[in-house]
């Protein structure tokens, strides 16, 4: 009797909780069908993905993408209403939702951009921008010469 | 050898080892530019480690380089993201120009000077957390994930390539992050480099038609670069100190 009751009271409260908002609201990832491990997984041990895949890269140049910080973001950022796209410092943010949630304090985005890599304009070349060209035919000889 | 530190099932040592052996560096060059060609080393494949295979260098023709033009410090600069806060002597600099006028002959030559990539790095030498280091394809770092803001290696450094930076990154590029506290210097766009491109300012000079700078493995005999300084030399900037520099000059005599 006393069981079924608590069972009753926790069924009632989770679905109130996660709506008045006590819970995370976690954004949902803008791009892909699933993230780079499965889900449940990730949500445990994403720190562990990249602060590994970071001293890999740095120290030994290893750019699998995989578990590179940029490629979480491509796929996580989101934007707001007004299209802008959101800012780590607020919860709206999804590597700061759960954050906030649990207190966890990370100081990675005091270098890192926490915007994807479409939200930079692309890279000007102002040398050759001088020159006249316009920046798609600059953008693609560069990416050309690149291949 | 399979990564120990947590379970993804990263490649082990042997699959590595034969696949290196398996690729040969292809240079493939390409017109883009009426009178310019841009020489690309073949990219490494995203999952390959660097190795001490490669030596990355830059050579700077000081007779080719002008005294009014700054490309390659204006590309460097737009390509990091580094921004004057109105404090010249506390900006940060990963590229600067510089001016020399021999005092017997008047012979004014001009260059950019940045770090210098040194198998011997000094900086590397007085780091009290490891964190300036060089990687075994001869680009010198701050691994700012360690760095402590000593300025340890500011004073060690001989040719003055490094800065701190004093104030926070407003929005910082996803390939070039930087933060307030930490040391900084030319990376040879290290990110750039690993994906088979070559460095802003090398870029910008050919693009500018000094053609003053070249990029390549200096372990490469068949390299653009090895192949000019077999053939013309070049000098490092004071070889007294034996630091064997990854970037070399020609000219400045
Ligand atoms: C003081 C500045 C700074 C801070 C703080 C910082 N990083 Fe970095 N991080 C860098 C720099 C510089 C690089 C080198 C970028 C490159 O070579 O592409 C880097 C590279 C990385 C990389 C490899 C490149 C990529 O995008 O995958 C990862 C992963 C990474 N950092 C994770 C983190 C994490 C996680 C934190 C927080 C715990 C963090 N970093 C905090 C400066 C910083
Ligand atoms: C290809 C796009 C993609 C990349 C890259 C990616 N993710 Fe994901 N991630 C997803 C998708 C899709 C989900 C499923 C949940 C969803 O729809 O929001 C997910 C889920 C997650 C979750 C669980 C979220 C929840 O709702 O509980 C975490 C944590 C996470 N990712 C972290 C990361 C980290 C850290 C990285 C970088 C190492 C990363 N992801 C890279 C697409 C991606
Ligand atoms: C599903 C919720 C959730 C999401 C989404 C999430 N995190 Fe976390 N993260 C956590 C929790 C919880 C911890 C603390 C784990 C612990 O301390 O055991 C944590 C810890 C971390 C740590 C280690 C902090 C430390 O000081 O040890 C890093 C780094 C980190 N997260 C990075 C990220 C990044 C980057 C993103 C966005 C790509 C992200 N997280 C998104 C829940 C999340």
């Amino acid at each position: 009797m006393r069981q079924g009751l608590i069972a009753l009271l926790i069924g009632l409260l989770l679905p109130l909780a996660a709506w008045s908002g006590v819970l995370p609201q976690i954004p949902e990832a803008r791009k892909g069908e699933s993230c780079v491990r499965p889900t449940d997984e990730m949500r445990k041990n994403h720190m562990k993905y990249i602060l590994h895949q970071r001293d890999e890269t740095v120290h030994e140049g290893y750019r699998n993408p995989q578990f590179s910080l940029v490629e979480c973001i491509n796929c996580h950022a989101t934007k707001d209403e007004k299209g802008e796209w959101v800012s780590v410092k607020t919860e709206k943010h999804f590597c700061n939702s759960c954050h906030t949630y649990a207190a966890v304090k990370i100081d990675c985005f005091q270098c890192h951009a926490d915007k994807p890599e479409e939200a930079y304009e692309q890279a000007r070349h102002p040398v050759m921008l001088r020159q006249g060209l316009s920046e798609d035919t600059i953008r693609n000889t560069l990416m050309e010469a690149r291949q | 050898m399979s990564c120990k530190s947590c379970d993804c099932n990263q490649p082990a040592q042997p699959e590595r080892r034969s696949f290196l052996g398996g690729s040969v560096s292809v240079i493939a060059s390409m017109t883009i530019l009426p009178g310019l060609v841009l020489h690309e080393v073949k990219a490494k494949p995203d999952d390959q480690r660097i190795s001490d295979k490669n030596r990355w260098g830059i050579l700077i023709d000081t007779r080719k380089c002008t005294t009014e033009c700054d490309a390659c410090v204006t590309a460097c600069h737009n390509k990091h993201g580094i921004e004057t806060h109105g404090r010249p002597d506390k900006d940060p600099q990963w590229i600067r120009k510089l001016k020399v006028e021999d005092p017997l002959t008047r012979k004014v030559s001009s260059f950019p000077i940045m770090c210098q990539h040194c198998e011997h790095p000094p900086c590397a030498d007085v780091c009290p957390t490891g964190a300036s280091f060089r990687r075994e394809d001869g680009i010198v770092l701050v691994d700012r994930h360690l760095c402590i803001g000593c300025r340890y290696c500011m004073m060690a450094c001989p040719y003055k390539a490094r800065s701190f930076l004093h104030e926070e990154t407003e929005n910082p590029l996803p390939h070039t992050p930087r933060g307030k506290g930490t040391v900084e210097s030319c990376n040879m766009c290290v990110y750039t480099v690993d994906k088979g491109g070559i460095p802003a300012c090398v870029e910008a000079c050919k693009l500018e038609g000094h053609q003053a700078m070249i990029f390549g493995d200096l372990n490469d005999p068949e390299s653009e670069i090895s192949q000019a300084l077999l053939r013309e030399g070049g000098q490092q900037i004071r070889e007294d100190l034996g630091l064997n520099t990854g970037v070399r000059y020609q000219g400045i005599n």
